[in-house]
């Protein structure tokens, strides 16, 4: 029974909805296949992973922070997909950002500047994720360079730049020769929500990116011609728009949101900067933006679900004594499957009988 | 051949619904239809593309089943498509003989090749690259690629709507002299004249049926005409007592390099449509009307500012979206993808060429009742249907789409409209519609410019015609001088004294 992809006459809207839903179904029964495999039960590895984090408080609070920079990078990074302009270095943006903003936090440590410092802080992070962002997006647009290896190329480079800053110039000198800044003063930290826990003012922030993205996408001009850019280039030169000045603009705003994110996370739950300041939040948000159907709302729920598999893991390093690195199959099978069903918005799947042979196209 | 009661269906459509057709030898059968009849689906059955859902192919009293198109070629089954198969980087001899059997050495094609077209009068030269050729050369390499195969049975698919009537003319004593070698034709067009001229049978399909069979030359245009659209179809009225005003656009010695590598150099074009008046412009396509489209609509920009002047202001180096603020509109032939978005819902498409000059957009914010209300008045005014009320562009059909994308220039009242291919692969219907709405508009002081590879078109709406012919713009003629031969020779670069050499050789050689 050969299977064939039919195009639909109109995007399946019921499915639209329903693909990350069945992503994540498949992605849970292929993990616990995995974990058969390796010798786990799976109900009691998945209960580990995706139920444990959620009854406690501790576990939900730490959801919500690491939630925080892949929420706010994908929302970026979403911006660039949709106008199908493909920023891969968000975890470079990200790293660059911290440095950028982590800057200032070292130039003003142990003086008494005021409260202007944590949002030029923030300021500079954003700024520096922009600066470094535009570096692939001017290589495309003046030289046609692929911005897919531009920018996934330059996420090395920052990891190398960070390295060297935080063992040479930057380093703490009462730091033990740890690798790491000084601790930042209190007006150069990111406040928290709540006395004592880890839950930070970046939530906030995240949320409101959130909302602007929404209206921006759905409400303004500027979010049609992103739309319009990334569904019909032809029709959106027709339409006036230049694809050039729009992957300008896509870009500096996935690398300052990214940006933004790295100094918030230096800023708030480490306090420092330091080398593995990020598990690798500019990649997984790549995951999350197009989990959450690039749209903001479901970029939200995907970001919180993938922060989840991140306590989750941990939890089951712990508790299981599986490798953390499983983590990192399970994104990527979710990936995988979320773009698979994908296609079923598009396209439908139809047996065909085998009692007539299949057309063979011969062009 | 004979296909007995063919049947496909496409979902829940049905594309051919029990159609039964004859083919003899020495007989061109034409196959008639509008857009959309089933006369591609037909045609691609009998040629092993499709395999129908009910019914059966017999070939000389056998029933045969084809599993593709190689297994038609064996049997003497060839076929001229519309849209040609060609590599345009490889020469006239590699592209036919990537589509032989691999068993034949390169050399021996080759001169095969040349022997064939010698042999019908269709020169071509077998090293050259394609892409310098032009398209009726292009369909020359199809027509002698099929012929090589010595097919019993030929297929071709509206050849004549890339020709000028010179090159239709000569195809057609090809053709009458592959009919006279014993071989069967089927011609599958939608124009009458030529049908009525070629054709010795007629098989006419509407809405995937068969309608009738009868011989073309006892018929009327007029009773063909009702065969295939089913009712009659209302004449477009001009305008009575229309008033021609002060040139609204005007090109002044226009030249453009092509921005890709294949394209046409524009030179030196100039042209004036003055209020009130319909300007055509002929020519085969790939001739720089897509170049001159792009350059008139601001999608590139001309090296200064007094190439392009709209209502007595340069805007030669300004952008589509200054020009349509200036009152200009633009209609691009194509209409999914350049038109259209067409996975975008038809206010986004209002949106897409109203958000400069037509108030939809407020403060960055678009204003979607406005987006949705230009949706409405162009359903109401130029009878778009759809299935509701702001569906994708995709899901409308070619002839409905095309309402609404010149209806939503037309309803911003341009004082300059430009319009490419506008009833290209439109039902009559909508066709009729759409020509009479351009003569309304330039009723109302509009300028019109429309360019058009079908003839019958400009020589209906056209007050004035001009010929592109190599990215050059013939002097126009008013409608009173303008005739099909006229314009024919001007199509095939007549004035311009550019014959291609191979021409030249090809008349030495029918000589």
């Amino acid at each position: 029974m050969p299977l064939v992809l039919e195009r639909r006459s109109e995007r399946s809207a019921t499915i639209a909805i329903a693909s990350p839903l069945i992503a994540i179904a498949l992605t849970l029964a292929t993990m616990a296949v995995l974990f058969a495999i390796l010798g786990k039960n799976p109900i009691e590895a998945l209960d580990v992973y995706f139920l444990e984090p959620l009854t406690d408080p501790y576990s939900l609070g730490e959801i919500a922070v690491k939630a925080t920079p892949l929420v706010m990078i994908a929302i970026g990074l979403s911006l660039c997909y949709i106008a199908n302009i493909w920023n891969i270095g968000a975890e470079g943006q990200f790293l660059v950002g911290a440095v950028a903003g982590s800057w200032l936090a070292v130039r003003t440590n142990g003086t008494d500047a005021g409260h202007w410092v944590l949002p030029a802080m923030l300021l500079l992070g954003a700024l520096g994720g922009a600066l470094y962002a535009l570096i692939p997006a001017i290589c495309k647009v003046r030289f046609g360079a692929s911005e897919i290896l531009t920018s996934l190329m330059l996420v090395y480079v920052a990891n190398f730049g960070l390295d060297y800053l935080v063992r040479g110039p930057w380093r703490d000198p009462h730091g033990m020769n740890f690798p790491t800044t000084a601790d930042f003063d209190p007006v150069a930290t990111v406040p928290t929500l709540i006395e004592g826990g880890r839950l930070h003012a970046g939530a906030i922030l995240t949320l409101f990116v959130v909302m602007a993205a929404t209206v921006l996408l759905g409400r303004t001009i500027m979010g049609f011609e992103i739309r319009l850019v990334g569904a019909a280039p032809k029709a959106a030169r027709f339409s006036g728009f230049n694809a050039d000045k729009l992957t300008l603009f896509t870009f500096a705003v996935s690398g300052a949101l990214a940006g933004l994110a790295g100094i918030i996370e230096v800023a708030g739950p480490v306090g420092h900067l330091q080398p593995d300041i990020s598990p690798g939040y500019g990649f997984t948000a790549i995951i999350v933006a197009f989990l959450g159907r690039l749209n903001p709302v479901g970029i939200l729920i995907a970001g919180l679900f993938l922060a989840l598999t991140f306590i989750g893991g941990e939890n089951a390093e712990i508790a299981i004594k599986v490798p953390l690195d499983l983590t990192k199959v399970f994104q990527g099978i979710l990936l995988f499957y979320v773009l698979a069903c994908d296609s079923m918005i598009i396209y439908r799947i139809r047996f065909i009988s085998t009692l007539r042979k299949p057309a063979h196209a011969d062009v | 051949m004979r296909a007995i009661s063919i049947t496909k269906r496409y979902g829940s459509f049905l594309a051919n619904d029990g159609i039964d057709l004859d083919l003899f030898p020495a007989e061109i059968h034409a196959l008639l239809g509008e857009n959309g009849a089933g006369k591609s689906t037909l045609v691609k059955t009998i040629y092993g593309l499709i395999q129908p859902n009910d019914g059966e192919l017999r070939w000389m009293n056998r029933k045969i089943v084809l599993g593709g198109p190689s297994e038609a070629r064996e049997l003497g089954i060839g076929m001229v498509f519309q849209h040609f198969t060609l590599f345009e980087n490889l020469t006239v001899a590699e592209n036919v003989a990537l589509g032989l059997a691999p068993t034949e050495s390169f050399a021996s094609i080759s001169e095969r090749l040349q022997e064939t077209a010698r042999l019908y009068g269709l020169p071509l030269e077998p090293k050259r690259e394609v892409w310098r050729l032009s398209v009726g050369e292009r369909q020359r390499i199809e027509i002698v690629r099929a012929l090589m195969q010595n097919p019993k049975l030929l297929i071709l698919d509206e050849p004549t709507s890339v020709l000028t009537p010179q090159e239709a003319d000569q195809l057609f004593v090809v053709l009458d002299r592959l009919k006279g070698e014993g071989r069967a034709i089927l011609y599958i067009s939608h124009k009458l004249d030529e049908v009525k001229r070629l054709c010795d049978t007629a098989t006419i399909l509407r809405g995937g049926k068969k309608v009738a069979t009868c011989n073309p030359r006892q018929e009327t245009a007029a009773s063909l005409a009702r065969m295939m659209v089913g009712a009659d179809i209302g004449e477009v009225k001009a305008a009575s007592g229309r008033d021609v005003s002060v040139p609204r656009l005007v090109i002044h010695r226009l030249s453009l390099e092509p921005d890709d590598p294949h394209g046409t150099h524009l030179d030196q074009v100039s042209l004036e449509v003055r209020g009130g008046e319909i300007v055509g412009i002929a020519g085969v396509s790939g001739n720089g009307q897509d170049e001159l489209f792009a350059a008139l609509s601001g999608e590139r920009l001309s090296p200064s500012e007094g190439a392009v002047v709209i209502d007595g202001l340069a805007a030669g180096t300004l952008g589509v979206n200054e020009r349509r603020r200036m009152g200009a509109a633009f209609v691009p032939e194509e209409r999914l993808g350049h038109g259209t978005a067409p996975r975008m819902k038809l206010s986004e498409n209002a949106l897409l060429t109203g958000h400069a000059a037509s108030g939809m957009v407020k403060r960055g914010f678009v204003d979607k009742p406005a987006t949705l209300a230009t949706v409405d008045r162009t359903t109401e005014t130029f009878d778009v249907r759809k299935a509701k009320r702001d569906p994708e562009a995709v899901s409308l059909s070619g002839g409905n789409l095309q309402k609404f994308i010149v209806g939503r220039e037309i309803l911003r009242e341009p004082g300059v409209l430009v319009v490419s291919q506008p009833t290209w692969g439109v039902d009559a219907g909508a066709a009729a519609t759409i020509r009479q709405a351009l003569i309304d508009l330039a009723g109302r002081g509009t300028a019109v410019l429309v360019v058009s590879q079908d003839l019958d078109e400009l020589l209906e709406i056209a007050d004035r015609t001009a010929v592109m012919f190599h990215g050059r713009l013939s002097a126009p003629l008013i409608a009173a001088e303008v005739t099909r031969e006229k314009l024919g020779l001007l199509m095939g670069g007549a004035k311009t004294g550019e014959e291609p050499s191979v021409e030249e050789a090809s008349h030495a050689v029918g000589a």
